[in-house]
């Protein structure tokens, strides 16, 4: 059995003893005997270190790695730099809690402003939080700041990502707020159905950047368009992208959101991740969750605390703007270092290489008889129509270990490239998609 | 301490990525209209400066971390490395199924033991922490009543000691609170309960052994008058670690829990998350757990939505690394080893409340749970000394304080959660701090007000932080 328990059973004994108790049965006093667990739990015997780390390793052993990978969707396998795993892995930031006591906790604060302060330039907004979740629930967490007596109806776009659109949905459930889906033309948000829907009760309205398609809209107009409705504009961004692209803040977007994963970590099979929250100054006071601010010591040095706490959960209570305790700290670490191992150019040069080489894959499948679905700008994502079943494409393709994009129904294909991803790795990806398509 | 931008040189930086392989093709359209102020900095420069930050930062590995609710216990190195393994950090959430089994395997051999362990009978790991779970366990309340028609019922019981996110989390599931003020000895008040229990009662939440570190000897009493009255049972798990293994909260009449994986099963905490929160039920509200469901069908794992859910209250699955970690924690703990952590929680929480009640006086005396509540009422009235002088002045002393100021209902508060793996030797020594810190509260007052003295920085001016917010760094054009 694995035991983490220091004392010894003597030592127990001794300490039971020498508060006045004979056993373990006396300090569960309390607990009625009907509710006890007789004859213990059905579990399985206790395992040595060992034992458990070779019965993951043989689960881990069960799911197939792709050493090549054309997915994307909302979850993206970029390049991270050694130093990323390696600082994250120091056991002060693991292993320490929320930074109550700012006195012994500078450190994780201090990175925890840095990171709000890499994500206000990544969005060119005013205030960032310590973060949240996801990328999800940071757009469900978004559209909740919104609210008011009046406003009650939240807009997404039928072009944002569908595990985003159930988050806000589910959301909406408990809240009893109304999520009105703003149907899409051609891969972007049909503007005209906006126009018709926004109305004096909409609180706002949530656009991506680029869209689930990749597609990058035309947000200065949809931005016009919600704000002419008196609505706020939610836009949710991808952080590599945004090095190159305008920025939310450029569109006159009142909140960003954004999932964070590009920023260093890990796929996992989907989470951790990090759930990215900017604002204007304006919207500062209903941001959900965690702030770190800087002020001085009783000595007059700088210093950094958990701030502006009177819109938690732990003194507002059922009043605080969100139920938010735990965030993602350690994930906004990680992308915090990814961001100083980047740097402003290794960011661009990721962004610039996500790109091209996406439009680089995108023209070699459109001659292998993959058009694109949308004749729009894209940034590392596209939809293509296939001539055989997206199924048969797929399935040939991970026979060699590649991982293609993700079906959309039969016949489209949502592909995605990053810098990962070589010149050689896409002309050999070509070839298989072409005999996958009997040419 | 240099922010990482004052450390930031023009031209400075890391060789990460190689030369494009392709023709540079940018898409059409807006361009980035502002600079991109990011650090530029050598590798060698990120490497020291994230090691003074971690220089500054508390974490279990540094020593002793009674943070009461929090079950800052210490953890095993074999989780960090099992959730490290490629086989699971490098797989896609969309892959084809059976490209996944591996990590379904995983996540239904965790519902299965978590489920064992707290007498329940479904549980979904998409919640990413505890105040998560409690959201997506009131949805499936909500969606329980609303599935039987049942719309009045829009009232949900919370007691006055609960942790704010209760109520927090049962507004945003549009519920009305009802606080159920606590009886003198730490319970929920029987009676009080009885008169807010009734047609419109969606449910209770309770925290069991609730927040004084008392378990609610009513409990079986309590889970009844709210079942006659409609309403169903919600669990925070948050302090589990006393029970786990000695009591399950199924088999006291819950219907609907919470677990923090980050407290209870040993994930570590990282400065505030990733945690898991995952959200148990028994069978008949199984129908409505969020997010795609694990099934085990002849070929293998499957994952499917049920037709009834709330919904996905994130995206995919969940913090699946944080779920492997725990899984492997209780896999190493066994049958045996879930009661043997509880039952030590609980022995080195008596021990030291026993070794200091001369002193410090306790807000429930008696015998605790893996908590307890110290109440400073009475030192802060002799001697000017606050809870929160005290909490300071341990800095002083190399250990952090306990949780302050909480629960709400014991007004100079210090709560005190030792955990299991705690040594003696440890307990011994923090039992003599407190005991120091006392005698100087006695002997010089005045002093404590101004500790802690020897941390890396004195005490920090909140008002002002408040008031003025400063929450990221301005760049002057260089």
């Amino acid at each position: 059995m694995g035991r983490f328990v220091v004392s010894t059973p003597e030592e127990q004994q001794e300490m039971l003893k020498s508060i006045g108790f004979q056993s373990f049965e006396e300090l569960f006093a309390d607990v009625p005997e009907a509710v006890r667990v007789k004859d213990g739990l059905k579990l399985p015997e206790g395992l040595s270190e060992m034992e458990a780390f070779d019965y993951l390793s043989s689960l881990a052993g069960k799911n197939q790695v792709f050493p090549h990978v054309f997915r994307g969707a909302g979850a993206y396998r970029h390049y991270i730099p050694a130093a990323v795993k390696r600082i994250t892995g120091k056991e002060e930031f693991i292993t320490s809690y929320t930074p109550y006591q700012a006195e012994i906790s500078q450190g994780l604060l201090q990175s925890i402003f840095e990171y709000q302060t890499m994500m206000c330039e990544l969005t060119g907004m005013d205030a960032a939080n310590a973060s949240v979740y996801d990328g999800a629930t940071a757009a469900a967490e978004a559209a909740a700041m919104c609210i008011d007596r009046k406003r009650r109806n939240i807009l997404v776009s039928a072009t944002t990502n569908p595990e985003v659109i159930r988050v806000i949905q589910t959301y909406c459930f408990g809240s009893g707020n109304q999520l009105i889906l703003v149907p899409e033309k051609d891969g972007e948000t049909d503007p005209e159905a906006l126009k018709n829907l926004l109305n004096a009760e909409t609180a706002c309205f949530y656009v991506q950047q680029p869209n689930f398609y990749g597609i990058l809209e035309d947000y200065e107009a949809l931005g016009e368009l919600t704000h002419g409705c008196g609505a706020k504009f939610l836009m949710g961004f991808n952080p590599i992208a945004a090095a190159i692209l305008k920025t939310p803040a450029g569109y006159g977007a009142d909140i960003a959101v954004g999932e964070g994963q590009p920023l260093g970590l890990s796929l996992n099979f989907g989470g951790p991740y990090l759930g990215i929250m900017t604002a204007t100054a304006a919207m500062m006071r209903k941001l959900p969750g965690r702030i770190v601010g800087q002020t001085v010591d009783a000595a007059g040095n700088r210093a950094f605390v958990l701030t502006l706490q009177a819109r938690e959960q732990h003194i507002r209570r059922e009043k605080a703007s969100s139920n938010v305790c735990s965030n993602q700290a350690l994930c906004a670490l990680t992308a915090g270092v990814y961001l100083s191992v980047m740097g402003p150019d290794g960011l661009i040069q990721a962004a610039e290489q996500c790109t091209s080489k996406a439009h680089y894959l995108q023209e070699a499948l459109a001659g292998a008889g993959l058009p694109l679905a949308f004749e729009k700008p894209y940034f590392h994502e596209f939809v293509t129509g296939t001539p055989a079943p997206a199924q048969i494409i797929l399935e040939r393709l991970e026979r060699e270990g590649y991982l293609g994009g993700l079906p959309l129904g039969e016949s489209k294909i949502l592909w995605c490239v990053t810098e990962r991803n070589t010149r050689k790795e896409m002309d050999e990806l070509v070839s298989l998609v072409k005999e996958a398509c009997g040419k | 301490m240099k922010l990482i931008f004052e450390r930031s040189k023009r031209g400075r930086g890391c060789s990460i990525l190689p030369e494009c392989d392709v023709p540079v093709v940018l898409p059409e359209g807006d361009r980035r209209e502002r600079e991109l102020h990011l650090p530029q900095v050598s590798e060698t420069d990120v490497s020291r400066h994230y090691t003074e930050l971690a220089k500054q930062t508390y974490g279990v590995n540094d020593g002793f971390y009674p943070l009461g609710s929090c079950t800052m216990k210490y953890n095993p190195k074999v989780d960090e490395e099992t959730a490290a393994l490629s086989g699971f950090t490098e797989i896609h959430p969309l892959q084809p199924v059976h490209t996944v089994q591996g990590s379904l395997a995983a996540l239904a051999k965790a519902e299965e033991l978590f489920c064992e362990v707290t007498g329940m009978d479904g549980m979904s790991f998409q919640p990413a922490a505890g105040a998560h779970g409690e959201f997506t366990g009131l949805l499936l309340i909500k969606a329980y009543h609303k599935s039987r028609g049942d719309l009045k019922r829009t009232k949900i019981l919370v007691p006055d000691s609960a942790h704010g996110t209760n109520p927090a989390s049962a507004s945003m599931v549009g519920f009305t609170i009802v606080n159920i003020p606590s009886a003198p000895d730490g319970g929920v008040d029987l009676k009080a309960l009885k008169q807010a229990a009734g047609e419109d009662t969606a449910g209770l939440m309770l925290t069991n052994p609730n927040t004084v570190g008392l378990f609610d000897r009513n409990i079986l009493e309590i889970t009844k008058i709210v079942h006659e009255s409609g309403g169903l049972c919600y669990y925070d798990g948050a302090n589990l670690n006393a029970v786990m293994g000695v009591a399950r909260p199924g088999d006291m009449g819950f219907d609907v829990i919470h677990l923090n994986l980050h407290k209870t099963f040993a994930a570590p905490h990282g400065g505030g998350g990733p945690g898991s929160g995952p959200c148990g039920c028994k069978d008949f509200l199984i129908p409505f757990l969020p997010g795609p469901r694990v099934k085990q069908a002849e070929d293998g794992y499957r994952m499917s939505r049920m037709e009834t859910s709330v919904g996905d209250v994130k995206a995919f699955y969940g913090n699946f690394a944080v779920v492997v970690k725990s899984l492997t924690y209780i896999l190493m703990l066994g049958k045996e080893g879930v009661a043997e952590a509880a039952c030590n929680a609980v022995l080195n929480a008596n021990y030291m409340m026993r070794k200091l009640e001369d002193l410090y006086e306790m807000a429930y005396p008696g015998t605790c749970m893996h908590e307890f509540v110290m109440d400073l009422g009475k030192l802060k009235h002799e001697t000017g000394v606050s809870a929160l002088d005290v909490a300071k002045t341990l800095l002083d002393y190399g250990i952090h304080p306990p949780t302050m100021y909480f629960p709400l209902i014991v007004h100079e508060a210090l709560m005190v959660e030792p955990t299991e793996t705690e040594s003696r030797e440890t307990l011994d020594t923090v039992i003599a701090i407190f005991r120091e810190v006392y005698r100087r509260a006695k002997e010089e007052g005045e002093k404590l007000h101004q500790s802690p003295v020897k941390a890396p920085i004195r005490r920090p001016d909140e008002v002002q932080a408040a008031r003025k917010p400063v929450i990221r760094y301005e760049f002057t054009e260089a």
